[in-house]
């Protein structure tokens, strides 16, 4: 069972540091050894990007989707369901629940994918240094009104969130921290933009207006000085604040569901040995997202948190379209498709607020569950998708199936998924309505492929998948 | 259920888009108005007048027989201040109530609670829609959402064969059992149940319906005949919600907002016949709005993203008529080129809550709102 073992590891794995994977993938990955898949997700440059010219080509639109939706999502969905560079996603994907950006105020998408692409080329790097990205990003300037934020004027809005939700959390920062570090911010703007339509389809650009700028002294978390904005996310980052709020995020994203952010100052961490683990090699490495994921991936707390994490939306509908495959072209109803996160409560690109997504059990309500099984049952059930089909064959070359055998095959590849014995008993007995299966008639291979079909759908069905 | 029959209910029909008010409630003989609309202006010729000042696009003939009734009431600049122009925020705050913060709760899923606090009845509220409207969702509040045709809502609707289908569901309901220990299995287990549930009572709806109505073959009069259907069946629903749209005209507007407006007006029109033909109407009350209005002068082929709109309420119960005033169309009183909004869209809430659903107004929408009279 070693090599089981093996192969359910890496399913789990492949499934946080990225949106699952097919078992021939699974296959290759064991092969080629646990640490060295962790290689290679951290080094994504190793890998092709996703081949973003045919998507133009079936989807023009989707190059500067403008304000409305869903072009924005078909751009975001293509990369998700295409990428060879799983964690460079789910690293991007993560920002964007820590940097909440959306499109409720931006309005503008071409803004908002210009800053997924800067969380993916920047996100496994220096914090330090994506932190000042994000406070030149044009998107983030407009969001958080920085625009507004005037040496004669100032405006409190980034300066506090760079605070409470990107960097430090509440109880870190006193009031007066937060107007010294808008002060500071004083001045970073981007150029003005040319309206839309009719031509104006250019990107913003970042502007410095030394002008506008507050230049005078400001006194920021017991440090003096005529602090810029850089100067600011240089102390920021040296707080120790900074390190466990960082590494508390990683691992509410990673390894397991922790309370809400906002709890964050009032709960202690569920594993605060793993938290330290994190904000030491965070320190050490110099705020380095790589070396804090190698490590985090290399964890026993890593390993052992199967099963510990309600997936998102996004997580249920890019697995379950990278699970059974087909949907790699741009074809007719992706518009409709990208936006099944959104039916699930999490609408990409647009998340309800600058704080973002409640995550975890608040995924979960009585429309949202229903959305989630029923996408991904649909999908399971189709015989003709090309990952189904592979789960078909595998059972199919195991010969005739008892009742047991149906269950714990689907159940193993469909992840392997591990089901407490009461779930597995009701499984057990409905393929013991169907008796034994077979592929060795024409008849009896129909049978059999619409039960494997059916089971997968009451897999999915179960309370224990909505769970990575 | 035990529900009484006769307990008030309310319908939202939901204008997603952002409708344009001056082809909506047309100010005909106001000069401004040709003025502003050389492009997507309704000419007089084909204007429905309600009275000396205004009239309605051709393509609602049929809520113009509800106006000659009495029965409609044309809410006027509805809106807010600051109002943000952005489709989603906008949403938003109709939803939630809440224009200066992002809200979390919508205004009746919190009418739901009120209603059933315990979840003795998991359809106190059905919605017609792709998902969950915030307007519905409030943490721990069941909510029915049907996306596609009644017949078909529940979990996994492509298992079909009638036989495997009650198996698998019983199946899930067992797998859904509540269990002792971890928290967040327990919560799946009570909203799996909870939905599970609520297909379960909702099924019956289809099977008891009878009508001799005809409904248009538009994607908004299945919903609303969805809605007669599970009104009919006495489930003891009391929050309907439904959409349709888009409104977004920016480029096409003539004919496109004529093609919404017949959907939505012919779609009402079978509905509230239907209820009527079973007696089922005088309990319904239907609330349209939508999340803005659109900007007063157009672009040439359609008109961009404005402030204030019309709301309307329409039922058996309702005294038709205007209310609040048309905001101004002069240049000098519009808003970065928008009517100016003058009517809170909370009073509007305020008042179906309070005159009609019965339920205290003020922890709803947050404080006190003017009372509006369209609702005795």
């Amino acid at each position: 069972m070693a090599y089981q073992d093996d192969i359910a590891l890496m399913a789990h794995l492949m499934r946080r540091a990225g949106f699952g994977a097919r078992r021939d993938e699974l296959e290759a990955r064991v092969a080629k050894g646990y640490e060295a898949t962790v290689e290679e997700l951290i080094h994504p440059e190793t890998q092709p990007p996703v081949d973003v010219y045919t998507l133009l080509r079936y989807h023009p639109a989707a190059l500067l989707p403008g304000g409305q939706p869903p072009m924005g999502n078909v751009n975001y969905m293509y990369h998700l369901v295409n990428t060879k560079r799983p964690l460079e996603e789910k690293v991007a994907l993560f920002w964007h629940h820590v940097f909440a950006t959306g499109n409720s105020k931006v309005d503008n998408y071409d803004q908002l994918l210009l800053q997924i692409n800067l969380f993916r080329e920047r996100g496994m790097g220096d914090y330090r240094a994506l932190l000042v990205e994000l406070a030149r990003n044009p998107t983030m300037l407009f969001w958080l009104d920085n625009n507004e934020n005037h040496g004669t004027a100032v405006n409190e809005n980034w300066g506090r969130e760079l605070l409470e939700l990107f960097s430090l959390g509440v109880g870190s920062y006193t009031e007066k921290d937060v107007r010294e570090a808008s002060r500071a911010f004083t001045g970073w703007t981007f150029e003005t933009k040319i309206p839309r339509l009719p031509y104006g389809r250019f990107p913003w650009k970042f502007e410095y207006r030394a002008e506008d700028h507050d230049d005078g002294e400001k006194e920021f978390l017991g440090h003096r000085g005529r602090f810029n904005g850089e100067d600011i996310i240089n102390i920021v980052v040296e707080q120790p604040a900074c390190a466990r709020f960082v590494c508390r995020h990683l691992y509410n994203f990673f390894v397991a569901d922790e309370p809400q952010v906002p709890a964050w100052s009032i709960e202690s961490p569920s594993d605060p040995k793993a938290i330290d683990t994190l904000t030491a090699t965070f320190r050490e490495s110099h705020y380095d997202i790589r070396s804090v994921l190698r490590v985090l991936f290399n964890s026993s707390f890593f390993k052992n948190a199967r099963f510990q994490h309600m997936k998102s939306p996004a997580e249920v509908v890019v697995g379950s379209l990278r699970l059974v495959g087909g949907y790699e072209m741009p074809r007719p109803g992706y518009g409709d498709l990208s936006m099944q996160p959104s039916y699930m409560g999490q609408d990409l690109l647009n998340p309800p607020s600058v704080e973002g997504w409640h995550t975890g059990q608040e995924w979960i309500n009585s429309g949202s569950l229903m959305a989630r099984i029923n996408f991904v049952a649909q999908l399971v059930g189709d015989p003709s998708l090309p990952g189904v089909r592979a789960i078909i064959d595998r059972l199919k070359a195991k010969g005739t199936l008892s009742p047991e055998q149906l269950v714990d095959g689907c159940l193993d590849l469909l992840g392997p998924v591990e089901v407490g014995a009461d779930t597995r008993r009701e499984l057990v007995d409905q393929a013991k309505e169907w008796g034994q299966i077979s592929w060795d008639r024409e008849v009896s291979a129909q049978t059999a492929d619409k039960r494997v079909g059916e089971m997968l759908q009451l897999i999915v069905a179960t309370r224990e998948y909505q769970f990575a | 259920m035990a529900a009484t029959q006769k307990d008030p209910v309310l319908v939202v029909v939901q204008l997603s888009g952002g409708n344009d008010y001056l082809n909506t409630v047309i100010p005909y003989n106001n000069p401004l108005y040709r003025d502003n609309r050389p492009a997507v202006g309704i000419p007089d010729a084909q204007v429905l007048p309600i009275d000396k000042n205004y009239a309605f696009h051709p393509a609602m003939a049929p809520l113009k027989k509800v106006w000659d009734e009495g029965k409609l009431a044309i809410l006027h600049g509805t809106g807010y201040t600051n109002s943000p122009r952005s489709h989603f925020r906008s949403m938003d705050i109709w939803h939630t109530c809440e224009p200066d913060k992002v809200g979390t709760e919508g205004w009746l899923g919190r009418v739901a609670r009120e209603y059933d606090p315990n979840k003795e009845n998991v359809i106190t509220v059905v919605s017609f829609g792709p998902s969950l409207f915030r307007a519905l969702a409030v943490p721990g509040v069941p909510v029915a959402c049907v996306a596609g045709p009644l017949e078909k809502y529940g979990f996994l609707p492509t298992v079909q064969e009638r036989e495997l289908r009650l198996k698998v569901l019983d199946r899930f309901a067992r797998m859904y059992a509540p269990v002792v220990g971890s928290g967040v299995m327990e919560y799946l287990g009570t909203t799996g149940l909870d939905s599970l549930k609520g297909a379960d009572v909702l099924k019956v709806a289809p099977q008891r319906y009878a009508s001799t109505v005809k409904y248009p073959d538009t994607p908004i009069a299945r919903k609303l005949q969805g809605i007669a259907q599970v009104h009919l069946a006495g489930l003891g629903s009391r929050i309907f919600y439904c959409d349709h749209g888009s409104f977004d005209t920016h480029a096409g507007q003539n004919p496109g907002h004529g093609t919404l407006w017949s959907a939505v007006a012919e779609g009402l029109d079978a509905f509230m016949m239907d209820l009527r033909q079973h007696d089922h109407a005088d309990n319904v009350l239907v609330l349209l709005f939508s999340e803005f209005g659109r900007r007063v002068h157009d672009n040439g082929s359609g008109t961009d993203h404005g402030a204030a709109g019309p709301a309307f309420v329409l039922g058996d119960k309702v005294k038709g008529g205007h209310y609040g005033d048309y905001p101004s169309l002069k240049a000098e009183h519009l808003v970065q080129g928008d009517l100016n909004p003058s009517m809170d869209f909370r009073s509007i809430y305020s008042t179906i809550l309070e005159k009609w659903l019965k339920v205290s107004s003020k922890p709803i929408v947050g404080r006190a709102f003017e009372q509006l009279a369209f609702l005795n």
